[in-house]
């Protein structure tokens, strides 16, 4: 199948601003699993709310965009009621760190398989560029003019501390390793945490100095580096990025099988 | 004894009803006086292959049995008072998103963390107002085991029947009372299945295209048609659209789809209606009350009778205004400071008649705090 053939092309012209990362991040979601040959009926989306929320309803599959923070609840009960359903759930840094940090954590921990993608922009787009959990210390968002005094988390630590069993970081530039990656990260059985940094040149690229969308990208090229890297040693402060923990442990709704076997014995 | 006869608490009852009515997926999270419901669901579901889970929160459990409703799975979840508060805008995703669920708020004092262990019927309001936008919804209740049991499969058959959120609305009292409980045999009470969509694969499909008669087949999640679903205003695609007209059209069929079929949702019992002078109207375990001081006066002579209401919304005006045409008086009986006692009034000609038999101070409302109210309505002081 063809990359258009993933998509409801009567639902475009999308939303998203020139620039904008998000459309990469949805090229490489369909590549990803067209590559994986997955049947379209058997894969659910689940998105909660914001710019990156919105890729729901571009994609030809089952599809359901939620409320603000909480895709990952009610993805939750989509897997666990049809274990045999590939479940992704694309959230922006805002939805999945801030108001719906609770669920993320708590899906990492049971390691339920959903594949968990962050659309990283380090801001609030939809509502107009307030900052996020990932926007940094000293950097400007319309709710910090005078620079941000909040310190971002470390999505990735966050994720590995919670028990994902899958933890990687890519960005828009590195496109092919994005699709990789993604790949990967639907096929771990367990709860996959993907966080992809993702340019806002309308906001975040304007309160922070960024002339376009393309310097923004150049920024992922220059300031991010292959996990273990020779650059890292030399420069700590990159980014690193690819696949910091791939690991089989328990998956819960298998496990929820187990204990119907043992309360079906019991009656 | 018969092995259908049991002596339960009504959270047990709830249950009972609940896997009758083919509950399948439960999502919840502890919380007071509603916890047993969650209990007994964790160990009954997996043993006919349902699904039990305890979420990190209020707000993900009722996210959750959501998700499980989309794929065909008829769910439920359970909480009281604060935890009622925290699924509000979920509630409200329901609604708007015509997704098939149950949600039971085992009511206690409020507000707040209030009166964690007392009963109250203090959320009647929240029941219908408590998520933000113009709704509707089905609320309803029971004043004790056998007819918490019945409801509760009611509950069910409505939810799926007009695809919206049901909401049992039983009290800490009624919870918490042991009584006895005949569970009715297979069958004995219809069970209605999800309605589904008739349209072949490769056929378009329209989630929220409405039949003439206003209804919406369903197609399963993981099933063979592929849609959007989503929180904000939609085309019958389920595509998010501004589009006026179809927002008219949306909202008018959402609060149509109910409000419209009041008659055929109203459940109410009559006590010693045909003479009754003295009326008193009440729900819940303040009905068990308004039923002792009816049956109390009446060996007495007094023309006294009962209306309990067992759907509270859609409000059933019609019939409660046509039971109060012939009394003299009529004494609304809840716990809570008039949340019914208003509708009463709206409904009928003569709201000067209507007074509030009330009690908020955690205790069971008491024969005594009606009685009280008659007396003074009759001129005789409390």
């Amino acid at each position: 199948m063809a990359v258009k053939d993933y998509i409801r092309e009567k639902f475009f012209p999308h939303i998203w601003c020139p620039g904008c990362g998000h459309g990469i991040i949805m090229g490489g979601l369909i590549r990803a699993i067209e590559t994986l040959q997955k049947e379209k009926n058997d894969i659910v989306i689940v998105s909660g709310i914001g710019c990156s929320s919105r890729i729901c309803g571009y994609l030809d599959f089952h599809t359901l965009h939620t409320i603000h923070g909480r895709a990952l609840a009610f993805a939750t009960g989509v897997k666990l009621s049809r274990p045999e359903l590939t479940v992704i759930a694309p959230m922006g840094d805002g939805d999945a760190f801030a108001i719906g940090g609770n669920h993320l954590i708590h899906a990492a921990r049971r390691n339920i398989d959903i594949t968990a993608i962050i659309m990283n922009n380090n801001i609030y787009g939809m509502t107009g560029g307030q900052y996020s959990p990932s926007t940094g210390y000293g950097e400007f968002a319309t709710t910090a003019p005078y620079s941000n005094i909040d310190h971002p988390f470390d999505f990735v630590n966050l994720a590995i501390g919670a028990g994902a069993s899958f933890v990687a970081r890519t960005t828009t530039y590195h496109v092919t390793s994005m699709i990789k990656i993604i790949e990967k990260a639907i096929m771990h059985h367990g709860f996959s945490v993907v966080e992809i940094m993702s340019q806002c040149p309308t906001y975040f690229g304007r309160k922070n100095k960024f002339a376009s969308a393309v310097e923004m990208l150049k920024y992922y090229r220059d300031h991010t580096t292959p996990i273990g890297s020779k650059d890292k040693k030399n420069n700590p402060d990159l980014i690193e990025r690819g696949i910091f923990i791939e690991k089989e442990m328990p998956e819960y709704c298998d496990e929820y099988d187990k204990i119907i076997k043992m309360a079906s014995k019991g009656e | 004894m018969k092995d259908n006869v049991v002596f339960v608490q009504g959270n047990e009852a709830i249950v009972e009803a609940a896997l009758y009515a083919g509950l399948n997926f439960f999502a919840g999270y502890p919380i007071t006086p509603s916890t047993e419901i969650a209990e007994l669901l964790s160990l009954r579901l997996p043993q006919k292959g349902g699904k039990f889970i305890q979420m990190e929160d209020e707000l993900s459990s009722m996210c959750a049995i959501i998700g499980a409703s989309l794929t065909g799975k008829k769910s439920m979840t359970a909480t009281s008072g604060p935890g009622f508060s925290l699924k509000q805008e979920a509630i409200g995703f329901a609604v708007m998103t015509e997704t098939p669920s149950v949600i039971v708020n085992v009511q206690r004092g409020g507000p707040s963390t209030g009166l964690p262990t007392s009963g109250s019927q203090g959320d009647v309001m929240q029941a219908k107002w408590g998520t933000h936008g113009e709704h509707a919804i089905i609320t309803m209740t029971a004043s004790n085991n056998q007819d918490a049991f019945a409801v509760t499969v009611d509950a069910f058959n409505l939810s799926e029947t007009f695809r919206t959120p049901v909401i049992l609305l039983f009290d800490e009292v009624v919870a918490h009372t042991r009584e006895r409980l005949v569970i009715p045999k297979p069958d004995e009470i219809k069970v209605i299945q999800r309605l589904k969509t008739s349209v072949k694969e490769g056929t378009d499909y329209h989630p929220y295209l409405p039949r003439e008669d206003g209804r919406l087949p369903m197609s399963d999640f993981g099933g063979v048609h592929r849609y959007n679903v989503t929180g904000l205003a939609h085309d019958m695609w389920g595509f998010p659209t501004t589009d006026s007209t179809t927002v008219y059209n949306l909202m008018h069929h959402l609060v149509d789809k109910i409000q419209g079929h009041t008659k055929e949702i109203a459940r109410t019992k009559e006590y010693y209606l045909d003479d009754a002078e003295c009326l008193l109207i009440s729900y819940g375990s303040s009905a068990r009350t308004a039923l002792h001081v009816t049956e109390d006066r009446r060996l007495r002579g007094e023309k006294i009778g009962l209306l309990e209401l067992q759907t509270l919304w859609p409000f059933p005006a019609e019939e409660v205004k046509k039971k109060c045409l012939n009394a003299s008086c009529v004494i609304v009986v809840e716990m809570n400071m008039g949340q019914i006692l208003h509708e009463v009034k709206k409904a009928i000609d003569d709201p000067e008649k209507v007074f509030l038999a009330n009690q908020i101070n955690g205790s069971f409302i008491k024969p005594s705090d009606v009685l009280n109210i008659i007396r003074i309505i009759q001129g005789r002081g409390a």
